[in-house]
């Protein structure tokens, strides 16, 4: 799940699409902000989400943050291994570090996502602020 | 490394405190006893002492040297208040003696609500409040109850980006909503903006004064105004009344309840975090609804009075931290009207004066004349791979303790630095000396920043791993070394 | 008296490098509107001499509990205080330091709590404990929203013989979030009536709270209560006397949750009622849910052991109106000096504190059953306070008091179906067979007609 072939949300998450599941996780940047990750709260697996529902929250030493979903659906398939061993996303966040699957309903919720480039192109605006 | 107190606990000669049981024991036949041990040290009172002694040695404390902690008020906490305190007819009594034989402490808690009263200039206080976020909470909800009993449904408090977590924390118990006002390039409450998120639902609006970024709002009385227009009340976090004393008294200007912490201003302990103090006041209006027992004053007699009926009722099993108010209004008593105005010139002196100094070589996040404390940042550093957190470790090489940092929010590696009246001229240059030493050391040589602190009893600590698999109890039994 | 250190020359140097030509200046942000017009009226500053006659003189307007034969419980006791204690909370090192936010220099602290954590995990059998809350009060009302948060329910079950302050304190708190507070009579025997508990479980609560003993001093059968709970879905919460612990059968054995109770017995002076120390201990599961500071033990750098504060996101200065409480000071020092107390004690030392209280209480409660003029309601299964009635429990107060004898707290009031003339009594370690004999005989002498 290589960056350049992910989409990307402006809350940091990335959606890597296989058929009509979307693999979600924190881009590489969400994760080195938020420093060493201790905690990671995920949806179960059978629950509905919403596009930009806030569905879990990721707890790194002095901060927190929640995890939106990109895509509406039904959640498939957790990370367990990240959920026993939250330095996973900070070792390997596009990776082994996923976090959940969702069967997307509606795929053309991916439209308004950024590309790679255009999340390069966001982040460099954040930076500039 | 100090060994825990349960691996020293191995000898088995725990003193003896308590003299033979006079009474038969023989048919003490309890429901279900406890079975086994509870697994608690047995050990002898010399190896205890050595053991907390041991420990005491590893702290940071006032006594130390300077504890330059943003919005903490780290003062000298007078030595003959801690003595005055312990006096028996303080210490030793009990909450439902007789009011009789309580005349004294009764007295002094009077006397207290008067003096805070006269210095805030609200109309009535309650000392029961033992921390500031418990006056915070104590406060939201005599005006939860004062909307209730007007049958106002006003669920909105309004709260200004700069405030302590402690404010938003506190509204959500009491079943409001905060809403973030933010701060303006000036640091401060934007009228125009106040205005616009000021409405029908808006029940309150929390203010810290000064804030945060030890600014005064220059606009407070268009702030009252405004807020005062749409209905709501205006709710002061006095943790920064240091300032202000002799100078503003809010309830003069319109603020309709606030608490004050006992253990910044008015300088009794921090006790390494508690106890601490936090009364509400309020002005005549809300005076119904402040929490019960009362002490109320008949001809030179003094009384406790739950006969209240608008009140929210207790907020704490008894009267507050009395001990906490000995100190205080030993405190108040030694300065006088003249005193803690010269608290508060000398502690607004002092934060610019620093503030001057360390200018040279750290950005000062709103430049103009500060209260009593300023907010610098260590963002000019980042170029050299260097973050405020190696700053503030860096200090501590120093002997130095480091101001509160990242906080508040919006300053970008933000230093928030409060003097306090009672640190001196030369103190105030040596503090300052360290910090420019330390940017000094960020451009030659940032590792040395990165790697401290090295001096202190332990180095930086594993947070992560903690946060991962906390342990939070010593899981080993007494006998194990 | 002036703690202000800066000479008039030292302000007028500070001044010139600030580049103000007075103080003034520097109250340019203040509008002139708002500042006071006339100083403080609080009389002149008094000199350290003047200031310690006055606080002596209020003080000796008092006469200590400390210093008669004190009766006087309800959740503040006159126990035995080793010097141990007030040695170390003298310290300064301890008492003048700050929150401990730089872990590196407060490893004293940080390991002192830590300490303290155990202690009360170990006492009350559970997992873990927090750093302390305010007191008994709030800690009891901390827990109840805790378990709200976790059941997601806005209902709790609470004994009646609870301190009525308590039950004041818990409805403030529950008020905001519209939380319902289900109150269970207690039955002949002063303890929880069982079909009274199980009639109010029918409907769902978040927890179901346990006194042990209950402010009429009774032990309850916790296992059952704690059966009950269970069953119907609920945390239980208790509410335990710390000292009773070192005799019960500890809360984890029996199934709680969540432990809370106040810890002034655990070393505290009375003071009036406070400072106190609320304490909280609950299973692994809910420890992120749990409110307060927590210490845990980790390495630095160079692999020693250290103590850090963990779990902050909890908190209230990350999660701001989503954090699990607003506490943020607590009652530290307190924390210092139950664990200093249970260090002096030691294992043996508070099993015989509780041993030497309770068995006091039951003689002082057999030399009082024959008595005509006093009436016991509850047989002898309380813990070391139990309810006495008196025919005029102001005039049986007052002939005590006048012999240095502090004879209980008046309860009726609170709780109008013990009588008008309930009295809460304590017995603790500290009271000697002829303190027992003197209550006695006031209370022979001074009933007659019941």
């Amino acid at each position: 799940m290589v960056p350049e072939d992910c989409l990307f949300t402006k809350e940091h998450e990335w959606v890597y699409r296989e058929g009509d599941v979307a693999v979600i996780g924190i881009s590489e940047y969400a994760s080195t902000e938020l420093g060493d990750i201790v905690y990671i709260e995920l949806p179960e697996a059978g629950a509905a989400v919403q596009q930009m529902d806030p569905i879990g929250t990721i707890e790194a030493v002095k901060t927190v943050a929640e995890l939106f979903s990109p895509v509406s659906g039904e959640v498939i398939e957790i990370n367990q291994a990240i959920v026993d061993h939250p330095e996973i996303v900070n070792r390997d966040p596009h990776d082994e570090g996923w976090f959940i699957k969702v069967r997307m309903s509606d795929s053309s919720e991916l439209d308004v996502l950024f590309s790679h480039d255009e999340y390069q192109e966001y982040l460099g605006e954040q930076e500039d602020d | 490394m100090s060994a825990t107190i349960f691996e020293k606990g191995m000898n088995g000669r725990s003193g003896s405190y308590l003299p033979p049981n006079d009474c038969p024991v023989g048919d003490l036949d309890l429901a279900a006893p406890r079975r086994g041990e509870i697994g608690l040290p047995r050990i002898g009172e010399q190896d205890l002492i050595r053991h907390y002694v041991e420990l005491a040695g590893k702290n940071y404390h006032i006594d130390k040297g300077m504890y330059p902690l943003g919005s903490c008020t780290m003062k000298y906490n007078p030595v003959i208040n801690e003595e005055l305190a312990r006096l028996p007819g303080f210490a030793g009594l009990h909450p439902a003696q007789d009011e009789a034989d309580v005349q004294g402490a009764l007295e002094l808690m009077h006397r207290l609500e008067r003096d805070l009263c006269e210095i805030t200039g609200m109309s009535a206080f309650s000392l029961q409040p033992v921390a500031g976020a418990h006056g915070e909470l104590t406060g939201m909800m005599i005006a939860r109850d004062w909307f209730r009993r007007r049958a106002e449904k006003r669920t909105t408090v309004l709260v200004p980006d700069s405030a302590h977590g402690t404010n938003p924390a506190s509204v959500a118990i009491c079943g409001f909503t905060p809403k973030t006002i933010p701060s303006n390039d000036r640091g401060l409450i934007d009228p125009g903006a106040l205005a616009a998120a000021c409405g029908d639902d808006t029940a309150v609006l929390m203010l810290t004064l000064p804030n945060t970024l030890g600014l005064f709002e220059r606009g407070i009385e268009r702030i009252v105004e405004i807020v005062h227009g749409a209905g709501a009340l205006v709710y002061m976090d006095g943790a920064n009344m240091n300032a202000l004393l002799g100078i503003v008294r809010p309830g003069a200007i319109g603020i309709d309840i606030m608490h004050v912490n006992l253990h910044k201003t008015f300088a009794t302990p921090h006790g390494g975090g508690g106890p601490g103090s936090g009364p509400v006041g309020v002005r005549e209006h809300l005076a119904g609804l402040l929490p019960v027992p009362r002490v109320v004053e008949s001809g030179g007699r003094y009384s406790l009075s739950d006969d209240r009926p608008e009140t929210i009722g207790p907020v704490h099993s008894w009267y507050g931290n009395f001990n906490v108010l000995v100190k205080a209004y030993a405190y108040i008593r030694s300065l006088g009207g003249e005193g803690l105005r010269e608290a508060a010139e000398n502690a607004i002196i002092n934060a610019n004066y620093l503030m001057k100094l360390v200018s040279e070589r750290y950005e000062i996040a709103y430049p103009g004349p500060c209260m009593h404390e300023f907010v610098a940042s260590g963002s000019g550093l980042k170029r050299f791979g260097v973050r405020t957190t190696d700053v503030a470790k860096r200090l501590l090489d120093y002997g130095l303790h480091a101001p509160t940092v990242y906080f508040p929010l919006i300053v970008e590696e933000a230093l928030m630095i409060e003097p306090v009246e009672t640190e001196k001229k030369e103190t105030l240059d040596h503090f300052a000396g360290a910090l420019s030493a330390i940017a000094r050391e960020a451009q030659e040589d940032p590792d040395l920043l990165h790697k401290a602190p090295v001096t202190t009893p332990v180095r930086r600590l594993d947070e992560a791993s903690a946060a991962r698999s906390p342990q939070l109890c010593w899981p080993g039994g007494c006998r194990e070394p | 008296m002036s703690y202000v250190q800066n000479t008039d020359a030292d302000r007028l140097a500070m001044l010139e490098r600030i580049g103000a030509a007075s103080f003034e200046d520097l109250l340019e942000p203040v509008p002139p509107a708002v500042r006071a017009g006339a100083p403080l009226d609080l009389g002149d500053p008094m000199s350290e001499s003047e200031t310690a006659a006055h606080l002596r003189a209020l003080s000796a307007r008092n006469i200590p509990a400390g210093e008669m034969a004190s009766f006087l419980g309800g959740g503040i006791y006159d126990r035995f205080i080793p010097a141990t204690v007030r040695y170390v909370l003298s310290r300064s090192e301890f008492y003048t330091s700050y929150t401990p936010y730089q872990a590196e220099v407060s490893q004293g602290t940080l390991q002192a709590i830590y300490e303290y954590q155990t202690m009360i995990a170990r006492l009350t059998a559970m997992d873990a404990a927090n750093a302390s809350m305010y007191d008994g009060a709030t800690a009891l009302a901390e827990a109840m929203l805790m378990a709200v948060q976790v059941k997601r329910i806005p209902r709790v079950v609470v004994p009646a013989a609870l301190c009525p302050r308590y039950r004041a304190v818990l409805c403030g708190y529950a008020a905001g979030k519209g939380i319902e507070i289900e109150e269970v009579p207690w039955g002949e025997d002063g303890a929880i009536d069982p079909g009274a508990l199980a009639a109010a479980l029918r409907e769902k609560a978040a927890a179901v709270v346990l006194a042990q003993p209950n402010y009429l001093g009774m032990i309850e059968d916790a296992p059952a209560v704690s059966e009950a709970a269970r069953s119907a879905g609920s945390l239980l919460v208790v509410l335990a006397d710390p000292v009773s612990l070192a005799l019960l059968s500890p809360p984890g054995e029996y199934g709680a949750d969540i432990v809370v109770g106040e810890g002034q017995s655990l070393g505290l002076a009375q003071s009036f009622g406070g400072p106190l120390l609320g304490f909280m201990a609950t299973r692994e599961a809910y420890i992120r849910k749990c409110p307060g500071r927590l210490i845990s033990a980790t390495t630095d750098l160079d692999g020693r052991r250290g103590y850090t504060m963990t779990l902050q996101t909890r908190e209230q200065h990350i999660r701001r109106e989503k954090a699990t409480s607003n506490i943020c000071t607590n009652e530290g020092l307190m924390a210092l000096a139950a664990t200093v107390y249970l260090a002096s004690l030691g294992e043996d030392g508070l099993r015989e504190v509780a041993v030497q209280s309770a068995s006091k209480a039951r003689t002082l409660y057999r030399m009082l059953a024959p008595l005509g003029s006093v009436t016991l309601p509850f047989g002898e299964g309380f813990f070391q306070e139990f309810v006495m009635n008196v025919s005029d429990p102001a005039g049986f107060a007052a002939a005590a008091r006048a012999r240095g004898v502090l004879a209980g707290i008046p309860i009726g009031d609170g709780f109008p179906a013990l009588g008008a003339g309930a009295m809460l009594v304590a017995v603790t370690e500290k009271r000697s067979l002829a303190d027992l004999e003197l209550l006695r005989d006031i209370a022979a002498g001074t009933g007659g007609a019941r």
